[in-house]
């Protein structure tokens, strides 16, 4: 029970840890990205149409389908359609100096537009009966677990029975975590982000970190959107089923205090108070309902106490949401 | 001359929009020597400097280093060619530690912060630098700061370096230290650039002195061959003695009595130590010291802006010859005491006006509560506005336009008029004059003169000693948030009371030990 | 010696940007205006490419699927229009405020569902028990009252701790949504319904459902664009978004503008939420609002916090939005298309700002002698 309750917390978090990972690399540059949700939504769409396409090429049939194809197209296309939302971004913000959470919100708007159009037209060459899109096969592939973990008993379900992107997720953060505090390209990266003046006057290239950061970030936090698809809900698109998650992960940025290794912890704890209402016994469905609102309390307080202490090291990077240009005087 | 010249300008132009900050400025300067950039504020100093280091790109014009064109274009570009700049405002990334920022930028192979760490010890010991390369820059002092930027320029291996401004901040027994250290980069074959205003650090640090004036090259002379007087004159373009009026002040009485004020910063340091003085109606009362010593802090604690840990502020009232205590009190809640205090924040478009407004609407900041309307009334400010423009001749396309595209003198005298305006009993300025042309500043002086001679207790903050000394009656100088001296301004010398700016200073040291 | 380091930085910049402030406000509204009418040509060779019809085509399905009848007399659709114009101009007004003063309130959306909430339980618990006229003052009360308290509670934290306000706001709305669920799932007897209510719905007008809401809008607007520019509220919201230290300075006390606009935010947004649920739907869930309050979001800061610019940002993207709906719908595409095209023409309108306020200026270097 209390092991299945923990799997289950930390599949709900994973799309939140891609999220927020993607989305503290790009805060670290200075950018508060506001269009993730839609970013999410389109690496989860682009995935989809990338695995449907396959599948289709494939005559439908799991026994023709090559199981790296399978994981490499869906997980490319993912990439490629995040990182397109996060150019269009950070050409406006970058470049065009445009108002950072107008433009997210406008790329919220789009993403979900996008991933809406694209899913109700799969759903509609399918012609199939639910308001659904069905890729259990590439899910399958997705989803594979290691051949042993069921031996291992309670260890192998906590530890060994994930699908490869949680692991991923998790590696992700972690060469996040070392790359920012242990490398040349985080050291200018976060000044980047804390004063963009100055890793200017030091030489650093803000505008080629800004692009690359908010890039890589829609990167990561689109394979959030694909892990959803293809391994929490097994392969099955709807039309607005991924819901809040993307705004959840930017409040988890917050709860982890810009940390990518905090951001692992926080999405688990997030994902099991998602799921808290499930595991709680005597419940009715409207209790439900309300207990679904702890992860936005906590995420609240959070918020409040981190203003409330005001230590230097737990604020958000200094140049954050401010536009930067060089010959302003 | 046989030598080649480390850097060489001709001919640089840089408009910023209609404002021309240089105009074909040239400029030699060698290995070997230290030059100093002299001219006055907005003279065009740092414009110029900012093209060596990459920060702007210039207009017209080329620059040469060794000999060769070189076209600088970002800040990496000057790094290529061994440039280093310290500027005025240093380019720290705060919650990083020294050495990570001594580090910011550099690609030279593997990254390791210990080895850096050694590597900055060394160039420490080589120029005798006192610094802790783990410490955190937002807990460090001005003079650690500039260290750390120094220490930057100087591990990549800069030897052409740029100093904006470099004792602006410091005391000057950190001064002297600074001082030394360059001369032993000097002798060590670097060239050094210091932009400063300040004519006897010019005469006892460098080897030449180059001019500006008004974004002009006026000439290059050797410190060894010039004197003071030859050096203000080709500052100023011709020789100016200041002039300013200054008359006997009529019937002074007690008007605003600062008892005993002290109070701290946000992180603990006190700013204000044990503040006494009082303000009289009919005199202008001046307030000297270096830099951020509390000049600030004493007149916003006066205007209501900042929490006191003790001490007492009392007004006394013309009228009705009461005593009301202004401690504690909210500007609001000074205002409806019936005191008529008026204010000429430091920092102009950031505090005193709102930059995006139209200038009638800034003369409203004042006065918009007049009234039960829930509404505005733009008709008597708009009067204002018009007034203003006319008598103080401000220079703008009409009432209406936003204050931001004022040039620095007409924003000033859009402030000062509007602050005039209300008839006040206390004037406060903090620099009124800091970037100001020569006619703008006179104007002002005068202004405050008017005040004076109706009886106003005009407090003035200035930087410059010269003024003090021939527009003030009384000069306070503080230093370290504490009083160090009350002089008469019509007395006192000019090195008198750069005694007396330095003396804190000095026994700070002793007491720190 | 230093020879091989200056062939590698010897290039030129092709161009740099400067920033420029002296555009007049016809060059820049020329410019706002080029935009929407290329973002228009945009729109329309999308729709030739994706929807399979052509140009003119296209816009003739979108102006007869807004508009529908018009010319024939028929104004039913036009009042739809009108209709979905106000409700989404009503959040942008209600966020107008906020914004001014720099306060990001991205918490449109549940305030709006406060207010609706509030409604839906007077004219669930009360509706038989009040007359009609006591009825629709107690609505009018405690949905205002419901958006304020929304909108109060991060304005408080801003005002105390500087708390971030855009993450504050953000997370408010799902704690809304999630208690509309909890009492939709009460009231619908688990259906996800409430059924629409018979009390407290507003009158119909000259035979028109929608005309109490498009006339309250309506007022609104005017009555915003009044206390923006000729209250001294507003000319206070104003200092304080320009600069904190300024307004301190003359002694206006922060805290309580941010409090006080905040009320009034949240206030108007509660309003809306009324107004969609006893003007409109009768009845609530959880997408009553359906993510206007983000688009609001946008359409004040494409109006340049002016209400009047604003009603039109607002009738251009619902325009947009029910016209492309409607060419998708014939091309048998789903009416998400539209949603796709209303991001399309806002990223346009946002990257246009940056040719207002800044200039391209190309190399022009003299050769000196």
């Amino acid at each position: 029970m209390i092991i299945q309750f923990i799997c289950r917390a930390i599949l709900l978090g994973v799309p939140l840890l891609y999220g927020s990972t993607g989305e503290i690399i790009t805060e670290k540059s200075g950018h508060l990205n506001l269009g993730i949700p839609g970013i999410m939504y389109t690496g989860a769409i682009s995935g989809v149409v990338g695995s449907f396409l396959y599948e289709n090429s494939c005559g439908n049939d799991i026994a023709n389908m090559n199981p790296l194809l399978a994981i490499i197209i869906p997980f490319f296309c993912a990439i490629i359609g995040s990182v397109l939302m996060g150019l269009i971004y950070s050409f406006l913000t970058v470049t065009l100096h445009a108002n950072q959470n107008v433009t997210g919100l406008a790329i919220t708007t789009l993403g979900i537009g996008l991933g809406n159009f694209l899913g109700a037209s799969l759903i509609n060459i399918t012609d199939s009966e639910l308001p659904s899109i069905a890729l259990t096969k590439t899910s399958s592939f997705f989803s594979a677990k290691l051949p042993f973990a069921d031996d291992l008993g309670w260890f192998g379900e906590l530890f060994l029975s994930h699908d490869f992107l949680t692991y991923l997720a998790i590696i992700i953060a972690f060469i996040t975590a070392i790359v920012l505090n242990r490398t040349r390209v985080g050291l200018n990266l976060r000044a980047v982000g804390e004063n963009p003046a100055t890793a200017d006057a030091a030489g650093i290239n803000v505008t080629r970190y800004k692009y690359l950061a908010t890039c890589i970030g829609s990167a990561v936090a689109g394979l959030g959107g694909l892990q959803y698809v293809m391994a929490y809900a097994s392969g099955v698109w709807s039309n607005n089923a991924f819901g809040d998650r993307g705004w959840m992960a930017i409040a988890l940025v917050i709860f982890a205090l810009w940390k990518p290794s905090m951001a692992i912890v926080g999405s688990f704890v997030f994902g099991a108070l998602c799921n808290a209402n499930n595991y709680i016994q005597g419940l009715g469905t409207e209790t439900q309902e309300l207990f679904k609102m702890l992860p936005y309390i906590v995420t609240i307080i959070v918020l409040i106490i981190t203003s409330m202490r005001k230590k230097r090291e737990h604020q958000p990077p200094q140049g954050l949401g401010l536009p930067y240009f060089r010959e302003e005087r | 001359m046989s030598k080649q010249p480390a850097i060489q300008l001709k001919n640089i132009t840089k408009v910023f929009g209609k404002v021309i900050a240089n105009k074909n400025v040239n400029l030699t300067a060698y290995r070997g020597e230290i030059l100093s950039i002299l001219g006055e504020n907005g003279s065009g100093k740092t414009t110029l400097m900012n093209m060596i280091s990459g920060i702007y790109f210039p207009d017209e014009g080329q620059i040469f280093i060794d000999g060769e064109e070189a076209v600088i274009a970002s800040p990496k570009d000057a790094f290529t060619y061994k440039i280093g700049m310290i500027h005025q405002h240093f380019k720290l990334v705060d919650v990083f530690s020294a050495a990570e920022n001594i580090v910011l930028g550099l690609n030279d192979g593997k990254y390791n912060l210990k080895e850096s760490t050694a590597k900055i010890k060394d160039i420490s010991e080589q120029y005798g630098f006192e610094l802790e390369p783990e410490k955190k820059i937002y807990t460090m002092s001005v003079s650690e700061k500039q260290t750390v930027e120094i220490i930057k320029v100087l591990y990549r291996g800069a030897d052409i370096l740029i100093l904006d401004e470099p004792t602006a901040v410091l005391t000057p027994q950190e001064t002297e230290k600074l001082f030394a250290i360059l001369r032993r980069m000097r002798d060590d074959g670097k060239c050094i650039i210091i932009i400063t205003h300040k004519l006897h650090e010019v005469l006892s640090l460098s080897d030449k002195v180059a001019v500006l004036r008004k974004g002009e090259y006026v000439g290059t002379v050797n410190t060894a061959e010039t004197n003071e007087t030859e050096l203000t004159e080709m500052m100023v373009g011709k020789k100016i003695s200041l002039n300013i009026q200054r008359d006997e002040p009529i019937a002074p009485q007690d008007r605003l009595c600062v008892k005993n004020i002290s109070c701290v910063d946000r992180i603990g340091t006190t700013v204000l130590d044990n503040i006494s003085f009082t303000a009289k109606s009919g005199e202008i009362l001046g307030i000297a010291g270096i830099a951020g010593s509390g000049q600030r802090e004493l007149l916003e604690s006066i205007a209501g802006l900042q929490q006191l840990t003790s001490g007492e502020i009392t007004y006394h009232d013309p009228k009705t010859n009461k005593v009301e205590n202004l401690r504690d009190k909210t500007p609001m809640q000074i205002r409806n005491l019936g005191v008529r205090l008026s204010f000429v924040p430091e920092d102009r478009l950031g505090m005193g006006l709102v930059g995006n407004m139209d200038i009638v609407d800034n003369m409203m900041l004042r006065s918009y509560r007049k009234g039960f309307s829930m509404f505005l009334e733009r008709k008597k400010p708009k009067d204002l506005a018009e007034h203003i423009i006319d008598d103080l001749e401000v220079v703008t396309p009409s009432a209406s336009t936003p204050v931001r595209r004022l040039s620095g003198g007409n924003v000033q005298k859009v402030l000062v008029g509007r602050e005039i305006a209300s008839s006040p009993t206390v004037l406060m300025a903090a620099y009124p004059v800091r970037g100001l042309d020569i006619n703008s500043s006179y104007m002002i002086y005068n202004l405050l003169n008017e005040q004076k001679k109706k009886g106003v207790a005009v407090i003035f903050v200035g930087e410059d000693l010269d003024v003090l000394l021939e527009l003030c009656d009384k000069i306070m100088v503080i230093g370290s948030g504490r009083i160090t001296g009350i002089v008469d301004g019509r007395t006192a010398t000019k090195e008198e009371i750069g005694l007396l700016m330095t003396k804190t200073a000095h026994d700070e040291e002793v007491n720190n030990g | 010696m230093a020879k091989d380091k200056i062939i590698k930085s010897t290039r030129e910049p092709l161009f740099h940007v400067v920033k420029r402030d002296d555009l007049a406000w016809w060059q820049a509204w020329g410019i706002r205006v080029v935009t929407i009418l290329f973002s228009f040509v945009i729109v329309g060779l999308l729709c030739v490419l994706v929807a399979d019809k052509s140009f003119g085509d296209s816009f003739d399905i979108m102006f007869t699927g807004v508009f529908g009848r018009l010319f024939e007399g028929n104004t039913t659709m036009l009042w739809k229009y009108l209709q979905e114009i106000a409700i989404l101009l009503s959040l942008s007004l209600a966020l107008t405020p906020a914004f001014k003063m720099k306060f990001w309130n991205c918490g449109a959306e549940g305030q709006a569902l406060m207010g609706g909430l509030a409604t839906i339980i007077c004219m669930l618990e009360f509706g038989d028990k009040l007359s009609y006229g006591t009825l629709v003052t107690v609505i009018v009360i405690t949905s205002i009252v419901a958006g304020a308290i929304w909108g109060l509670i991060p304005a408080i934290f801003k005002a105390l701790f500087n708390t971030n306000e855009t993450l504050f706001t953000l997370m408010m709305n799902y704690i809304a949504t999630q208690i509309i669920a909890y009492y939709v799932y009460i009231k619908g007897g688990g259906s996800n319904v409430i059924n629409p209510v018979e009390y407290g719905n507003f009158p119909t007008i000259g035979g028109n459902d929608y005309f109490v809401n498009i006339v309250t809008v309506a007022v609104i607007t005017v009555v915003m664009y009044i206390y923006l520019k000729f209250s001294k509220q507003g000319y206070e919201i104003s200092v304080v978004g320009e600069s904190q230290n300024t307004a301190r300075y003359i002694g206006i006390n922060v805290k309580k503008v941010i409090i006080r606009t905040m009320l009034i935010s949240g206030a108007l947004c509660g309003v809306t939420g009324m107004l969609l649920v006893a003007g409109k739907d009768h009845s609530i869930n959880v997408n009553s609002v359906g993510g206007q309050g983000f688009t609001a979001i946008l359409m004040s800061w494409l109006g340049q916090f002016n209400p009047f610019i604003m009603v039109v940002m607002t009738a251009i993207v619902v325009f947009l939005r029910l016209g492309v709906a409607k060419v998708a719908d014939t091309a048998l595409l789903n009416s998400s298309y539209s949603e796709i095209m209303v991001g399309i023409v806002i990223l346009m309108l946002v990257g246009c700002e940056f040719f207002i306020h800044y200039a391209i200026k190309f190399k022009h270097k003299k050769e000196v002698a």
